[in-house]
């Protein structure tokens, strides 16, 4: 009802204002259009020159009142983090400027040269000199910037050091499970063929949720991270990325790692973190900072809900929670025959 | 230079053949003839051009609804459940319902608004008119062009009614996703039919854009070189060309992806586990061997050509109107031809930034990334150029000039963003976020839509039978828009900065993503107060149809260009008697004391062309 009337009355208001105009422009055309337009000259090119300055003023400002959530300015999480920094450092030394000072030429040029019955416009076709420094000095500045670009690329997706603690990320409608390698640093096989989640017990089926080759003895210590996903702090992490069903994309904006998890195709993203959970508390002075784990593809319903808390930690630590956790084929194992949900409560996700 | 036996305007049947024989297989035309299926490129212009508006206010109406839940997720708005029934219950929008909000909102602003809306609407009614032709190169599939997509569109707006809804895996419609009825309801019959629509469109685009170059090529009058061509001519017919070459693909990856759905095949899918078993056809084979990456690569292929396709129109109509208001000449006329030719060119060769974090090759990312960046290059000298044209210019400010001016500023926003995404180590940290989202709106939506604005208040007089909008409420459109729709997209750079996904229905549940409550009502309010802005130029324009001032001069904005030499309403063969003859190129303005001089002006003709001589050159 209210919304209804809300937009009756704009309508009116807007054909309010659409009078308005008409009367304008008779009352324009009795004391000569000549003169009206004038008027109106002065008054757009004004309006130019007042949005040049007041939008300067509104965009810097505003810049500096979010900054407070700008990622980049942050200290980095990552390894890679730096890079990627310096990166746009570069390219906003480039670009600033560039926003800068093309609108003060657009809006100033517009303001000074408004029409002047009493002058003619200059005939200026073209300048070759001209044309070439403004074709030259974008090209350089852009040959710089894909060089260091390609260089930071090639650095951040590059193989991974021998060191690096290898573990796996599934996506499916709408969750993530990360897989872990447990003490013998191997992630066992999988197949897709021998994945079971909902066997028929009376047909002797047994449970095999995430389809591991049990033949594949790596597999036997492998485990599923309950809830939280903990990391050790300066250590090379390879994320294997999976997806059962549909795109998703594995997403940790806090250490700028990004890559799409692609059903058939697994993917990979290798970076560093350097920042445990409590140290970055106390650098926001926020007790209750938990870096997040989010989907940055479109995935279906609840593509926005696909959360999860990864934790980085000191080394010991994380070596302790590692001791700590239940591999699956134990819990499978473990379960009573015939007993399902006791088996479902134990194993990750489902 | 011109010859002493030809005089202005008086041609003689050399070049009109076509002239004619064009009366005498002049049929009698009926109502459906003549205003329906019409095969006069003008009444196609308007058809496109209603057609485009009708589309856009309704794209922008579903951004305004998606805009609510955004802007105050934990309100129910009881007009959500009037408009959208139970796709709304309570008023809050269904997460689902919401995804195929932004699909159809995509889908409908890049294709039905600024591609056939924008392109449609200019290529066909300036090609003609200011090459002095009497209409295009086969008017018959001129008009299947338009009617091919009044039928995408009709099928497109059935899609919104149907019980599983329409569309809702975004404007891209990535596979798997798009290709498992399972995986959302909106990939059922609603993707069924978006891809029919999307059929339809191409063949459109396809008709449209074969005329185009035919007739720039083929029948321009005596006189008009290549190089004498307005840049708007320019730049429809390299838009053309990308989409002839670019949409075939798009269509390509439609009809695969149709297969994956329908016929079990397996191009774009395998290894999917889902609804507890693995995925299998209806004849029981496994699906495996596709890949969801190679969808990405056909469909970008088309969709990195169709920004440009989106823009370049634009782009041409701003030179031209610049020009024409500022009197002065384009700046660097060889230099812009040869830009466009540059941005079609590496246009067909940076598709796969849009791919950089997909999970391809890094090796790939790197072409991709160089090309993208060498883009920027002409598209700086386009910038350079136009800022250069005011400079020194005698510029009044018509509405078509304000949105030109407007255009350029947007142009140089979203295009210094352009630079930040092309770069791959970038490109990781601002993919599939905000950032994004305000990169292309701002030269999307902004940019081009400034274009489309421009050209409506520019060529009205041509369009609708020498009548002009009304000037003040004109004004209030602009600046309502310009600095509205800065609110709109600005602060969605600041979002991408701190990492927000996009596609998003709620932010509530990411603590990353929480901390922006006030922006985003800020940015809903403000795209609230644009949508009904433009319903000060919706009720202009239609208004200004019927009852709008008619112009009192034959040229009201004093061009060169020959669109001005037809009679106040061209008829059907635009010029009454002979085709023009073109003596200089379209932008001789300011010189030699001449404010402007037509492109018919001989030179031993100039003398009668109003002279500004007494003014001095300031």
């Amino acid at each position: 009802m209210y919304s209804l009337l809300g937009i009756l009355a704009i309508v009116l208001l807007v054909v309010i204002l659409f009078q308005l105009s008409k009367a304008t422009e008779l009352v324009g055309g009795m004391e000569g259009e000549e003169i009206a337009n004038d008027r109106n000259n002065k008054l757009q090119a004004g309006l130019f020159l007042l949005t040049l300055v007041f939008g300067m003023i509104g965009i810097f400002w505003s810049s500096y009142y979010y900054s407070e959530f700008f990622l980049f300015l942050k200290e980095p999480a990552a390894e890679h983090s730096a890079l990627i920094k310096g990166m746009y450092y570069q390219t906003l030394f480039a670009i600033v400027p560039i926003f800068v000072f093309t609108h003060i030429l657009l809006f100033a040029f517009a303001y000074k040269y408004k029409q002047d019955r009493t002058r003619l416009a200059k005939f200026y076709p073209d300048n070759g000199k001209l044309e070439m420094f403004w074709i030259l000095v974008p090209a350089v500045v852009m040959i710089f910037l894909v060089y260091q670009g390609i260089v930071n690329w090639y650095k951040i997706t590059g193989p991974a050091p021998e060191n690096a603690l290898v573990i796996e990320a599934t996506a499916q409608q709408f969750k993530w499970d990360i897989r872990y390698s447990g003490q013998d640093g191997k992630l066992g096989v999988k197949d897709i063929s021998l994945m079971n989640p909902d066997p028929d017990l009376a047909k002797g089926e047994e449970m095999n949720p995430w389809g591991q080759n049990w033949d594949d003895k790596s597999n036997m210590d492998d485990f599923f991270a309950a809830d939280s996903i903990l990391l050790p702090v300066n250590r090379p992490i390879k994320v294997k990325i999976n997806s059962l069903d549909v795109l998703h994309s594995f997403y940790l904006p806090e250490f700028n790692v990004k890559m799409d998890a692609v059903p058939g195709i697994p993917t990979q993203f290798v970076f560093t973190p350097t920042k445990t959970s409590a140290q970055r508390q106390e650098e926001l002075n926020n007790p209750e900072f938990i870096y997040e784990l989010a989907c940055t593809e479109l995935c279906g319903k609840a593509h926005f809900n696909m959360r999860r808390e990864v934790y980085v930690v000191e080394p010991d630590v994380y070596e302790a929670w590692v001791k700590r956790q239940k591999p699956l084929y134990q819990t499978l194992k473990e379960a009573t025959a015939g007993d399902t949900t006791e088996v479902k409560k134990g194993v990750a996700g489902i | 230079m011109a010859s002493t036996d030809i005089h202005v305007g008086t041609d003689t049947h050399g070049h009109d053949g076509h002239d004619d024989h064009h009366d005498d297989h002049h049929e009698e035309l009926n109502f459906f003839t003549k205003y329906v299926f019409s095969q006069d490129h003008k009444i196609i212009a308007r058809q496109f051009l209603v057609t485009g508006v009708i589309w856009a206010v309704i794209g922008v109406l579903f951004s305004v609804l998606f805009r609510l839940q955004l802007g105050w997720p934990d309100e129910s708005f009881p007009i959500l459940e009037t408009l959208l029934g139970g796709w709304a219950e309570g008023g809050k929008l269904d997460p689902e319902f919401y995804y195929a909000l932004v699909t159809m909102h995509g889908t409908i602003m890049v294709f039905f608004v600024l591609t056939a809306g924008l392109s449609g609407t200019f290529s066909n009614l300036l090609i003609p008119l200011q090459l002095g032709a009497r209409d295009m190169a086969s008017p018959f599939i001129n008009m299947l062009s338009y009617w091919f997509f009044f039928t995408a569109g009709v099928i497109m707006l059935i899609s919104l009614f149907i019980q599983t809804g329409p569309a809702s895996g975004g404007w891209t419609a990535y596979p798997p996703l798009s290709a498992l009825e399972t995986a959302s309801s909106g990939s059922g019959l609603g993707m069924t039919l978006w891809l029919a629509s999307m059929a339809m469109f191409v063949v459109s685009s396809l008709l449209g854009g074969l005329n185009y170059v035919a007739t720039i090529l083929n029948m321009r009058c005596k006189g008009m070189t290549m190089m004498r061509m307005p840049l708007t001519i320019w730049a429809f017919f390299f838009t053309a060309i990308l989409g002839v070459l670019s949409f075939p693909v798009l269509l390509s990856a439609c009809i695969l992806l149709i297969f994956d759905r329908h016929m079990g095949t397996s191009f774009y899918l395998s290894d999917i586990f889902i609804n507890g078993e693995q995925l299998r056809n209806s004849a029981g084979q496994l699906i495996e061997g596709g890949s969801p990456i190679l969808y990405q690569h056909l469909f970008w292929f088309l969709g990195h050509p169709e920004v440009y396709i989106v823009i370049l129109p634009a782009m041409g109509m701003v030179s031209h109107i610049l020009a024409t208001n500022a009197k002065k000449p384009v700046f660097g006329y060889g230099a812009m031809v040869y830009s466009i030719m540059a941005i079609t060119v590496l246009g067909f060769l940076v598709w796969a930034h849009h791919m950089f974090i997909s999970g391809m090759n890094p090796f790939a990312g790197s072409v991709f990334a160089l090309f993208t960046l060498l883009i920027a290059v002409p598209s700086a000298v386009k910038v350079f150029n136009w800022i250069t044209t005011i400079w020194k210019g005698n510029i009044n400010f018509t509405p078509a000039m304000m949105f030109s001016i407007g255009f350029v500023s947007l142009f140089i926003s979203g295009g210094l963003t352009g630079i930040v995404l092309g770069n791959p180590a970038l490109d990781i940290k601002y993919h599939d976020t905000y950032y994004v989202v305000a990169h292309f709106h701002i030269v999307m939506a902004m940019a081009a839509g400034y274009g489309m604005f421009a050209g409506i208040y520019h060529w009205f007089p041509k369009l609708f039978n020498g009548r002009m909008m009304n000037k003040p409420i004109a004004y209030l459109h602009f600046w309502i828009t310009f600095i509205g729709s800065y609110c709109i997209f600005w602060p969605m750079h600041y979002l991408g900065e701190a990492g927000v996904p996009r596609r998003y229905f709620s932010f509530k549940e990411f603590d990353f993503a929480s901390g922006f409550t006030d922006l985003n009502i800020f940015i809903s309010v403000a795209a609230i107060v644009v949508f009904f802005a433009q319903f000060l130029f919706l009720i202009n324009f239609f208004y200004s149809i019927f009852r709008g001032e008619k112009m009192k001069s034959l040229n009201p904005w004093k061009s060169n260009s020959l669109e001005w030499t037809t009679p106040i309403v061209p008829g059907h063969g635009n010029w009454p008697g002979p085709l023009p003859v073109v003596h200089r190129w379209p932008y001789d303005y300011s010189k030699d004391g001449h404010e402007f001089i037509p492109q018919t002006t001989p030179d031993s003709e100039i003398e009668k062309i109003p002279s500004s001589e007494r003014l001095e050159v300031r």
